[in-house]
């Protein structure tokens, strides 16, 4: 079954155009397995969601993407993650380099207790991408912009982050997070702690962002997956279980655990 | 209504509920009861130290003109300053009796006090008061001037209620004969009691003179000892919590450090006096007595709190943050400079604030480093003299006014305490405000 799905996805996505590949990662914590053999190939300039239930890996596998496990003392990753061809996990590279190149927004807003504006200049401060103030001014403006939350904080770029609601919190978040340029952006549950109205603005936000970023986001709402991914991941147990369009995954899964899960039989 | 669906009502308090909130009932009174107790040793501990310190704050005045006798004090009469030196303190007491002769005469009261009686009344610090006056400037010699000198401590003593003429019926220091002319001198106006800054900045005086007393230099001692105290301790427990909270890998090693830190924090504090005595006297050879040992020696004992109190404020800021600027691609080291220190700021200096509250009450590790009172009888006039030259601190001075048998002292140890209590109770307000001022929600 699961040599099924993995020719699958081969089926689906020429080699060329995956901007990340992964192959047989490995994840464990001390000696608890928490992903098992996954391989898979995110495509660019398309929105790729990681579904399954609580405890599945799929958050693990996304902190996979940017070394964010390199934080936590017990976690030890085989396997092979290419990024363009080079390998994130190899002993040369910098996690600090990869994460300005693989941005993330994290579940809960996090936003520093900064003024907004301080919040969206730092990372391109710390990277060094602006050399005047105006050029750091544009750049902050312009990520705001696309973030479309611009026009709801022009006038209070300098009042602390922490003061605005939540769906705006995390619009700064990942208006933050766009502002050092990065190729991909990782959303690990974006809109697990947002009301619907700001879920569907950060929705809205995702498909517009696809034009420029490899999107990767982890997400428990199905109806979400479905919504703004083009491709859709079904983690369960540690493995990864089906990996296709999304569509196909909604309407036709191959395997029977997709179908349970979608159809709400199990998670 | 059915007899069920009565038994059955809110409204019938059962049994184990009554028992419950009786229950609950008793251990508010015990709470309440518990803090009154609390509260009026606070109120009985203060109110004492009010009493019998705030004397301390007043001295006996009295108000003489001296005439600077050319014949007593510059026989030559060329106002060379050399042979003025040569006259001691002693040669000033003659002119000092005639100044109390003089007063008596002007306002006619007469005693029948003997020379050495009569001298008694004024403290022993009179004569080198006008010693030193005259040695600013010799050409006062042969002027009269107006002087405020203290009285002697028995006599201040009568005048505040610690004796009576009864109580001195035997005693070689005072006599019944020197309160009647100290209430006649009193009646007049030549004696008064008032504030005196002395205490509060005065250097300390030799055994022989409590009237003269001062906790100044001791002040001063202590200010060097928290100044070593937060160079070396700050810096330090700041760089030691960061790299054991932030940068460490949790391993039985960093696992040992932690349970010595917390050992540290408990242990006595004399046992890093008689450290400091070993290692930085006996073995460094520093010099004994300095405030750079006293700090030394309070820098180890001060560093534990810190450490611990540093790495909770480190802790109780939220991994989110974290996560957040290693997720922008910060270094870790960008990470906890830029976002994590400036959270735990505020707790940090609270640590630190209460750690050198701390060391500032600290009295056993510096008598034994040599930190006692009277090593130092003038104000230091470099840092380095301040740092290097013997002195002692606020609670070792204390400590020794209070040991000694002369009342006059131990009125000075409450009233140094007070001073104390208004050093800590400021450091503490200070650690609170900063709180409340640098804490920040996220």
């Amino acid at each position: 079954m699961k040599d099924q799905t993995y020719l699958d996805r081969e089926s689906i996505l020429t080699p060329g155009i995956s901007k990340i590949s992964a192959k047989n990662v490995n994840v464990y914590y001390d000696d608890v397995q928490a992903l098992k053999d996954v391989s898979v190939e995110i495509g660019k300039n398309a929105v790729t969601s990681f579904i399954g239930p609580s405890g599945c890996g799929k958050s693990t596998f996304l902190r996979c993407l940017n070394r964010m496990n390199d934080t936590i003392d017990i976690c030890k990753v085989t396997g092979q993650i290419l990024l363009e061809g080079e390998d994130i996990y190899d002993p040369k590279i910098d996690p600090v380099q990869l994460r300005a190149k693989v941005g993330m927004v994290f579940q809960k807003p996090n936003p520093f207790p900064k003024s907004v504006y301080d919040n969206i200049a730092y990372g391109p401060k710390i990277h060094g991408l602006a050399n005047t103030k105006s050029d750091l001014d544009e750049i902050v403006e312009k990520s705001l912009q696309r973030a479309a939350i611009w026009d709801e904080v022009k006038d209070r770029l300098s009042s602390p982050a922490t003061g605005l609601s939540g769906g705006q919190q995390q619009r700064i978040c990942i208006a933050r997070a766009i502002a050092t340029s990065p190729d991909i952006l990782l959303m690990d549950e974006p809109c697990s702690a947002l009301d619907p109205i700001a879920t569907a603005q950060v929705e809205e936000l995702i498909d517009e962002l696809r034009e420029n970023f490899c999107v990767v986001i982890v997400t428990h709402s199905m109806q979400q997956a479905a919504r703004v991914s083009q491709k859709t991941a079904f983690f369960h147990l540690g493995s990864l279980v089906e990996f296709g369009d999304t569509e196909k995954i909604f309407t036709n899964p191959n395997d029977p655990r997709t179908e349970s899960y979608i159809t709400g039989r199990i998670g | 209504m059915t007899e069920t669906s009565h038994t059955n009502s809110l409204f019938n308090v059962s049994s184990k509920t009554k028992n419950r909130n009786a229950a609950e009932r008793r251990f508010r009174i015990y709470g309440i009861l518990a803090i009154s107790i609390g509260l009026l040793m606070l109120l009985v501990l203060a109110s004492t130290i009010i009493l019998r310190g705030t004397s301390a704050f007043q001295q006996t005045f009295i108000t003489l003109d001296v005439d600077l006798l050319e014949s007593k004090l510059d026989k030559k009469g060329n106002r060379n300053v050399d042979d003025i030196k040569k006259v001691s303190t002693f040669g000033y007491s003659p002119i000092l009796l005639n100044a109390m002769k003089k007063v008596l005469e002007k306002h006619e009261i007469s005693t029948s006090l003997k020379k050495k009686a009569l001298g008694g009344i004024i403290s022993k610090s009179a004569p080198s008061q006008i010693r030193d006056f005259v040695l600013e400037d010799v050409n006062r010699i042969g002027q009269t001037v107006e002087f405020k000198f203290l009285v002697n401590g028995w006599i201040d003593g009568y005048i505040k209620g610690r004796y009576s003429r009864e109580s001195v019926a035997n005693s070689k220091f005072a006599s019944a004969e020197q309160f009647d002319l100290i209430d006649q001198l009193l009646e007049v106006g030549v004696v008064e009691k008032k504030f005196n800054f002395d205490f509060i900045f005065g250097a300390d005086a030799s055994d022989q003179r409590p009237e003269a007393a001062g906790i100044g230099v001791a002040m001063v001692g202590s200010f060097y000892l928290m100044l070593v105290v937060l160079v070396l301790s700050l810096p330090l427990g700041v760089a030691a919590s960061i790299y054991l909270e932030e940068f460490a890998k949790q391993n039985i090693f960093t696992d040992i450090i932690e349970v010595t830190i917390s050992n540290l924090a408990a242990v006595p504090s004399i046992v890093f006096g008689i450290l400091g005595l070993a290692v930085f006297i006996n073995y460094m050879h520093l010099p004994q007595s300095t405030p750079i040992v006293g700090g030394l020696v309070l820098t180890l004992m001060t560093l534990p709190t810190i450490i611990i109190s540093t790495r909770a404020s480190l802790k109780s800021v939220p991994p989110s943050i974290r996560d957040a600027a290693l997720g922008l691609g910060a270094s870790k080291m960008q990470t906890v400079f830029h976002h994590v220190l400036p959270l735990a700021a505020p707790g940090i200096l609270t640590g630190t604030i209460i750690g050198m509250a701390q060391a500032l009450g600290e009295s056993a590790p510096l008598l034994l480093i040599g930190m006692i009172g009277y090593v130092a009888t003038n104000m230091p006039t470099t840092i380095s003299e301040g740092l290097l030259s013997p002195n002692s601190a606020m609670p070792a001075q204390i400590y020794e006014w209070a040991k000694r048998a002369d009342p006059a002292f131990i009125e000075r140890a409450w009233g140094g305490i007070i001073i104390l209590l208004i050093f800590l109770l400021t450091m503490n307000t200070m650690a609170v405000i900063l709180r409340r001022r640098f804490e920040r929600r996220w």
